[in-house]
């Protein structure tokens, strides 16, 4: 079972003309929350209502966007760490076999997607929060990242 | 013993404690903390530290997919949770199982047949413990109809509530509709759960648990009671083992009550069953289960010389019990104090901060179950809870002299504490003579501020 970007949307509607805030679909393997933006969880892992997904039309799980961290840390030299903002495992690309979302010297926007983080089988996507030039990608894929770590440091746009 | 790291999905004095346990057994520790906790003594001890989340604990500590994946991610067989947090959520126990990580604890299924405390109610009665006078009650007619046998005074109770909380008292039968309406908003508000029930309140009730160990197939023993109705608010200050003057009869009545709970659920790992003991009526009833290690749980290691920690990774591990029930020695007694960072002159408000000086006490029977030192931070996103000074000695009188002692000892800069306030309740004769009840502390309380509008007044 999948769902395409145009389900996503179509499914985000509903959500949205409804009194409900949050849905959370599972079948099989597929798992997709959606949260109406600003709503608070107690218990669960974070997952912000998800604009349309990117186009994933084989992969059974559509990744969520991750809250972007409230603040990025600036380090020496001018450049800015973007934080891991949960723990998971880090992945550069949306599929194994596919190119990394960014690499060193590409240019990136605050809302550009730089990597997914993985808990549990559900993917979060994790924006740059910042504009400028990647410098350099501490972070290994496929490997483990705690709350904070340092995805990618950037040279942020003057 | 095949378990060889645990995560520890926990923080303060308890992570400290399984550690230490841990360290003891050659297993390796993982600490998954949040940025609060980055510095703490846990995160000293452990062989490695995971930040899971910021401060805030619903977004750190009560993560259950992050705090499995923490322990996938680091090669961890098995999970302690500790108390509070998700000790006792049955989904934590769940994924774990789901996902081949060792849940040290009891199964899902039995989480959640003690978490409904309705249901807990119905496994007591089915397991022939005596439960106080009362019942679910679906509608207010059904609540006026078993009110009346009852009789008043009656608490209308939280089916999904516990230790203390979304209780209301009702002292006249004609309150009860009201009360019910709004101990069934204030619980749906509270736990998700609006159902109500009803018991009988007792006026003079001694808070009495039993500490069990199950190997999960039905093998159960118990390691002796603890009387905790040293209380304020419903929060326990003061536990000691065993209950103080507790008949021979009584004590022996509520251990095998208390076991043959446990039996009849085939209880899996370390748990304590609570009874409210009703002083007057010399009977004792099913409160309810606690799934989980406790936080006074030393007192009943002071006297049994038991690691319950260690039997419960044992149990988790699949030894089963290492004890058979005529093999537990109860020597002596012990007593323990909460030592909290609260400021007592300000309604025990609690003073989170920095503790720029610790200097705990040290001698015969004493022991400190802490995770605060020079330097350490209380953080103001979690319970203020900072050690457990607890003392033993062959009898009451010497482990409370010794007790009174140690937190004499006991000194603390940079944070306000309830040290004062324990040294004032040891030293009162009520409770030195022992057997207080659960509204023993507020009437203390109640005098004392009396007296003290009296003076100043």
């Amino acid at each position: 079972m999948s769902l395409t970007a145009k389900d996503v949307s179509e499914i985000m509607k509903l959500l949205e003309q409804s009194s409900f805030d949050e849905l959370a679909l599972e079948i099989g393997d597929l798992k997709l929350r959606l949260r109406r933006g600003g709503a608070g969880f107690t218990d669960e892992p974070a997952a912000p209502a998800a604009p349309p997904a990117p186009p994933a039309p084989t992969e059974a799980s559509a990744p969520v966007p991750a809250k972007a961290p409230a603040a990025t840390t600036a380090v020496e030299n001018g450049l800015v760490d973007v934080p891991a903002p949960l723990l998971g495992v880090y992945y550069r690309a949306p599929k194994p076999g596919e190119p990394p979302f960014i690499e060193v010297g590409q240019t990136v926007e605050e809302d550009t997607v730089i990597g997914i983080i993985e808990v549990m089988k559900l993917m979060n996507s994790v924006r740059a929060g910042v504009r400028g030039e990647v410098v350099e990608i501490p972070a290994q894929n496929a490997a483990l990242v705690e709350y904070g770590d340092t995805l990618i440091r950037v040279r942020p746009a003057s | 013993m095949t378990i060889r790291r645990i995560l520890i999905a926990n923080r303060g004095e308890i992570a400290v404690r399984v550690i230490r346990t841990c360290r003891e057994l050659g297993i390796e520790t993982v600490l998954a903390a949040s940025v609060a906790d980055r510095e703490s003594m846990g995160a000293k001890l452990a062989d490695r530290t995971l930040c899971i989340g910021p401060a805030a604990s619903s977004e750190s500590y009560l993560r259950i997919e992050t705090i499995v994946q923490a322990a996938l991610s680091s090669g961890c067989d098995a999970i302690h949770p500790g108390y509070g947090f998700l000790s006792e959520r049955a989904a934590l126990a769940q994924l774990c199982e789901d996902e081949g990580v060792i849940f040290i604890g009891p199964t899902a299924a039995q989480i959640e047949a003690v978490g409904d405390k309705l249901r807990a109610r119905a496994e007591a009665e089915a397991a022939n413990v005596p439960v106080a006078p009362g019942g679910s009650v679906a509608s207010v007619e059904e609540g006026v109809a078993l009110g009346q046998k009852i009789g008043a005074p009656l608490l209308v109770k939280a089916v999904g509530g516990g230790g203390g909380r979304g209780m209301k008292l009702v002292e006249n039968l004609d309150r009860l509709p009201d009360a019910m309406a709004m101990a069934s908003a204030e619980a749906g508000a509270a736990f998700g759960d609006e159902r109500v029930y009803l018991e009988r309140f007792v006026a003079r009730g001694r808070h009495v648990e039993v500490q069990l160990l199950g190997d999960g197939t039905g093998g159960v023993i118990h390691l002796g009671e603890r009387d905790c109705s040293v209380q304020r608010r419903y929060q326990k200050l003061i536990e000691e083992t065993p209950g103080p003057n507790l008949s021979p009869e009584m004590q022996e009545r509520i251990r095998t009550a208390a076991v043959r709970f446990g039996g009849h659920l085939s209880y899996r790992g370390a748990g304590t069953v609570e009874f409210l003991v009703d002083v007057d009526r010399e009977q004792f009833y099913f409160l309810e289960m606690n799934a989980r290690i406790q936080v006074e749980h030393p007192v009943t290691e002071m006297v049994t010389g038991v690691d319950l920690v260690a039997e419960q990774i044992a149990i988790a591990d699949g030894q089963g019990l290492r004890l058979a029930q005529q093999e537990v020695r109860l020597d002596g007694c012990a007593i323990e104090c909460r030592i909290n960072a609260e400021d007592p002159a300000r309604d025990f408000a609690p003073s989170p901060g920095t503790v720029t000086k610790a200097i705990w006490p040290a001698g015969e029977g004493i022991r400190i179950d802490t995770h605060i030192c020079d330097g350490a931070r209380v953080p103001p996103y979690y319970d203020s809870l900072m050690a457990k000074l607890i003392a033993h000695g062959p009898d009451r009188a010497t482990a409370l002299e010794r007790l009174r002692t140690a937190l004499a000892n006991t000194h603390i800069e940079g944070v306000a504490t309830n040290i004062a306030f324990h040294l004032r309740l040891l030293g009162d004769p009520e409770f030195q003579a022992g057997g207080v009840d659960t509204g023993y502390l507020a009437r203390l309380m109640a005098a004392d501020s009396h007296s003290g509008e009296r003076k100043h007044g």
